[in-house]
């Protein structure tokens, strides 16, 4: 696969939201605003790249069976780091965000991504995987976020245009499955027209 | 095998080390500006760093800042959603509110969570709880509740009530302590 | 009164699947079928409240002391993945009906984050249920952990036999799959707001 095609691989064909399914939690839970999405997006793939990199370079040596606690102790040191940087420089952003920031370690992207990918391919193409796989998933989250914040509080980013309330529950636990489920149909409408 | 997890876990290890003696002071450091931005949207201007004390009212036990020009009570108290947390600002001989700010709630988006904004909250800026009754209007006080979260605006009249009661508490045991200094 | 009230908030209020989003991986992947979702429901409430007292008591005796709670997210996924293993062994050793039961699914509770999620709530964030705001002590913990996984279970177990009639329904098919499961937890999350209030 081509340098080029392994950075943007994540926007559509292995969109690891619509087309994968994997990090369900964080995706319907810290979607209620765009910037929420994004910025939830950026420190997951803060996480898949660092620990990519790091992965590929043990994979080599790691013997098979010790293979997954290693990756995890891996992917848990690096989700520490970005709670203690997060704490220190935007705890703001560290508050909003909350317990989905430890749940990194859980997400399935990341580790899926060590498994299927980092162990067996070569550091600068980890990397450009992670970059990859992050870039779809903060695109995915942004857009999640996009369309709640505009149903549900009438703004973007934000910026409001659309005086009073909104459906609230678009903002609420509903509306994340139903925005999500039919963002989803939409994306499949399109992949069976190409 | 072993070798290999040694090496994992030390170099983990290192890295978790290096951040954290880097991040600590940050750290530190930005919790308490933002202690110190609620404390001074609370209170009136003042010079020198608010102490941080407790008191005890009943059984429940109150933090609160003391500073030159009034006491910043930590109060929380149910809500509708889960516990919302308020700071308030307390002035004065006879107890008066200066202003209060939500810490942290965990109340419907859009109805209750409007507590944290101004429309409702400004009410309480200069409130005398001896001339005006901190109680929602629907149980016969003079707090103008947000429309269709009455849970949500008696649970914040109710912190500020138990704010006002531990500023009387903390007045109290300084003059207590004052008698015994006699 | 005050465990009633944290079991009736956890089940019902704060339903882990439909209010606080944990765990929703297993709960899209496994709950095709009516029998699969009662297994892994089971699965999961085992380990969610043995997870909780563990870290519980690992956060409280050895991190808070030593003033290392900035590794809680690390020890306590190690906790759990160790839990996990170990229940499978012995599980295979004295139950085997229960192993072959749960077997298949214990693996994969490692990467739930349910049971992470609880773990960690359970040690950082403040609760009220009736009286003041205040940390949990083990028991509180305990039924609180507990009554998590049996939210968690109900809304398994109710979306499984929701599934099951949607298999036989004619699904445009644009929505087939996931997108017309998601639609219906949308709904299922709608009816939850109702309990929303009473705790």
């Amino acid at each position: 696969m081509s340098k080029l095609g392994l950075i943007t691989k994540g926007f559509v064909k292995d969109n690891p939201t619509f087309v994968l399914v994997l990090g369900m939690c964080p995706t319907l839970a810290t979607t209620t605003s765009a910037m929420n999405g994004l910025e939830m997006g950026l420190a997951t793939m803060f996480v898949l790249i660092l620990s990519n990199i790091v992965i590929s370079l043990v994979a080599p040596v790691v013997p098979d069976k010790v293979r997954i606690p290693v990756y995890i102790v891996i992917i848990a040191t690096f989700v520490t780091v970005l709670q203690l940087c997060m704490q220190a420089f935007v705890p703001d952003v560290y508050e909003t965000l909350g317990l989905f920031i430890p749940l990194i370690v859980v997400n399935c992207i990341v580790l899926g991504r060590a498994e299927a990918f980092a162990n067996k391919n070569s550091v600068g193409d980890s990397a450009l995987d992670g970059i990859g796989v992050g870039l779809g998933f903060t695109m995915s989250l942004t857009v999640i976020g996009i369309v709640r914040e505009i149903l549900g509080s009438g703004s973007v980013f934000g910026w409001k245009f659309i005086p009073g309330d909104g459906i609230l529950a678009f903002v609420m636990a509903p509306g994340a499955f139903m925005v999500l489920g039919y963002l989803m149909v939409l994306f499949n409408k399109y992949l069976a027209k190409k | 095998m072993l070798l290999c997890l040694t090496a994992v876990c030390l170099f983990c290890s290192a890295i978790l080390a290096v951040t954290y003696a880097v991040t600590l002071d940050p750290i530190a450091e930005a919790s308490q500006a933002k202690t110190n931005a609620s404390i001074a949207r609370v209170l009136p201007a003042f010079s020198g760093n608010p102490e941080l004390l407790s008191v005890k009212v009943g059984d429940v036990e109150y933090p609160y800042y003391k500073t030159e020009s009034g006491v910043a009570v930590l109060s929380t108290v149910n809500g509708f959603g889960g516990p919302l947390s308020l700071m308030v600002g307390i002035t004065g001989e006879t107890p008066e509110v200066f202003n209060t700010v939500v810490l942290s709630h965990s109340e419907t988006p859009g109805l209750g969570a409007k507590c944290v904004s101004e429309d409702f909250s400004a009410q309480f800026k200069g409130w005398n709880p001896e001339q005006k009754k901190l109680q929602v209007s629907k149980d016969g006080g003079d707090v103008d509740a947000i429309t269709a979260s009455t849970i949500t605006s008696r649970a914040y009249t109710l912190a500020i009530a138990n704010a006002v009661e531990a500023y009387k508490a903390i007045a109290g045991t300084n003059e207590e302590g004052g008698q015994d200094n006699e | 009164m005050e465990y009633l009230l944290i079991i009736i908030s956890a089940i019902f209020v704060n339903n882990i699947l439909l209010a606080q989003f944990l765990g929703i991986c297993p709960f899209l992947g496994v709950s095709s079928k009516l029998s699969t979702a009662t297994g892994m429901s089971g699965a999961v409430c085992f380990v969610i409240t043995l997870a909780t007292v563990v870290t519980y008591l690992l956060n409280n005796y050895l991190l808070v002391p030593l003033h290392l709670e900035f590794l809680q997210t690390i020890s306590f996924i190690l906790v759990i993945a160790a839990l996990v293993q170990m229940v499978e062994i012995v599980l295979k050793k004295i139950s085997p009906g229960l192993y072959q039961a749960l077997g298949i699914f214990l693996p994969l509770i490692t990467t739930n984050c349910a049971v992470l999620g609880v773990a960690l709530t359970v040690v950082t964030k403040e609760m009220a249920f009736g009286g003041p705001a205040h940390m949990m002590n083990l028991g509180e913990a305990t039924v609180y952990a507990f009554a998590t996984a049996l939210g968690y279970g109900l809304a398994m177990c109710l979306f499984a036999g929701l599934r099951e009639h949607l298999a036989m329904n004619d699904v445009p098919k644009a929505f087939r799959g996931l997108p017309i499961a998601l639609i219906t937890v949308s709904i299922m999350a709608m009816a939850f707001l109702g309990f929303s209030g009473i705790v």
